[in-house]
């Protein structure tokens, strides 16, 4: 495993995706060090406690939404703060955005992608969880044209497939995995 | 399919370059992420194709300059915008205020001005209005010129009411604009005490002393540097116990001036100058 962060996974879901994300966080192997964006679509000002919820699956990463500036590490899960977009700087942390919804979304899981495979470029690991809209297609498009890895939740395992598919249709280089191809490939990645 | 334009960060440089040269604007300690976000989208409203076409109407031509100023920041804002920031204003900061004779209140990136009505209500609510005066400023002469026309859409005033609600507001809120068609129309009465001017965070000095400096979702479109130099600002601009309001997702982690300050609601993001 590199020292200093290199890869990168960033993970975008909207409706159904919860469980899914829950399983994907759950089965990380222990050793795991890669730093883990989340940006989850959610309910303008309502409360939820999502970081409590991913740290009850989830003991060994430390599960945070990230202050703006503040520097991306390993072992951490990152949960985008409601209401913002969440971007990435060249130096490798975060800026927070509070700009114009993208897809009815803030914040958007396309504004998230496209910022950091702009800074990761072909170490992106980008993975697209269920959802009933499009967010999500654009910056996965961006994702493979960096040559980085793009994956999508498999349709026929998505609650709502509408995410996942704009997604795919949109390039053939995305993978179309069911959640637990995707823990194996995140297992795989630790062994490399 | 639309044809992506891009940018490089040597032409961003190049770019934000010919702006300082000709406008004396200096971007270049702005956020890059968002900062290339804009230009990008500004490209696009503009149909500007390739940088060089971009540099060259920038260079050219001061009303495509004000065009492009106006579209690069971000301006977006609301009444009661983070209902428990304002709660923590009423029940933490106001009470405080109401021992000083005179109010002085300063919005630092005010934008269109919802922020700073949201202000004056709450003033009005807690018999302080008639002593305070309030500072709004922001980079942009566009959202200087809308702040002043007190008109706010009509189609958000409803969720307005439901953030108004949330800060614990308990009176009818429709008292306090009168519709009109599509805007709203804050009071006159409540407005009376703003002033309003253009003002750089970048390159301007501080020009009072003020008991409160709200300055919220601004810092996120500076890098470490900028925001020091603004912290810096801030605190030369506050007397002993004048508080600093930032947005949500601010902090001062990154201003060697953090041992300056306490907290005094580390969710709402409000502090307060130590002595
Ligand atoms: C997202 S808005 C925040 C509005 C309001 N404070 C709020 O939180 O809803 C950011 C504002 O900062 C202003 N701004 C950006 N750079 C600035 C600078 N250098 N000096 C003053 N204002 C600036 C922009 O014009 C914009 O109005």
């Amino acid at each position: 495993m590199p020292t200093s962060i290199d890869h990168i996974i960033v993970i975008g879901g909207s409706a159904g995706s919860l469980p899914v994300l829950l399983q994907v966080l759950e089965n990380l192997p222990p050793n795991f060090s890669i730093p883990v964006i989340v940006v989850l679509h959610r309910l303008k000002n309502v409360a939820s406690d999502l970081q409590g919820i991913l740290a009850s699956v989830q003991q060994t990463q430390k599960i945070k939404e990230p202050e703006d500036k503040e520097a991306i590490k390993r072992r951490h899960v990152y949960i985008a703060p409601q209401n913002y977009h969440l971007l990435v700087e060249a130096d490798k942390t975060f800026s927070l955005d509070y700009s114009e919804p993208v897809h009815y979304s803030r914040p958007s899981i396309d504004v998230s992608f496209e910022s950091v495979v702009r800074v990761f470029g072909p170490k992106t690991i980008a993975i697209l969880l269920s959802g009933a809209n499009q967010d999500g297609a654009d910056g996965m498009e961006a994702v493979v044209a960096a040559n980085g890895v793009a994956i999508a939740q498999s349709p026929e395992t998505s609650e709502y497939p509408a995410m996942p598919v704009a997604a795919i249709e949109k390039n053939a280089k995305v993978k179309s995995m069911a959640p637990e191809k995707i823990v194996e490939y995140l297992h795989q990645l630790t062994v490399e | 399919m639309k044809e992506k334009i891009d940018i490089s960060a040597a032409d961003l440089d190049d770019v934000l370059l010919v702006i300082r040269n000709n406008y004396g604007y200096d971007f270049s300690n702005y956020s890059r992420a968002s900062l290339i976000r804009r230009v990008l989208r500004f490209m696009d409203t503009a149909r500007i194709k390739t940088v060089y076409d971009l540099r060259f109407h920038l260079t050219n031509e001061p009303a495509f300059f004000a065009y492009f100023l106006q579209t690069i920041t971000v301006n977006v804002t609301e009444m009661f915008r983070d209902p428990a920031f304002y709660h923590s204003l009423r029940e933490k900061v106001l009470p405080k205020l109401a021992a000083y004779p005179i109010i002085k209140i300063w919005h630092a990136g005010c934008s269109s001005g919802e922020e700073v009505y949201s202000m004056c209500i709450l003033l009005e609510e807690a018999g302080l209005l008639n002593r305070a005066v309030i500072y709004a400023t922001d980079i942009n002469p566009a959202n200087i010129e809308k702040a002043r026309s007190g008109i706010v859409p009509m189609h958000y005033m409803k969720d307005y009411t439901a953030n108004y609600q949330q800060s614990g507001g308990k009176e009818d809120f429709s008292t306090y604009y009168t519709a009109r068609y599509e805007n709203a129309l804050i009071r006159k009465d409540l407005r009376r005490n703003i002033v309003f001017s253009q003002h750089n965070l970048v390159t301007d000095q501080g020009f009072n002393e003020f008991q409160l400096v709200c300055c919220r979702n601004v810092l996120i479109y500076f890098n470490k540097t900028l925001q020091n130099h603004v912290f810096h600002l801030f605190y030369n601009s506050l007397p002993p116990m004048g508080y600093l309001a930032l947005g949500m997702k601010e902090s001062l982690l990154f201003t060697d001036l953090r041992d300056k300050f306490e907290t005094v609601d580390a969710t709402a993001k409000i502090f307060k100058r130590k002595k």
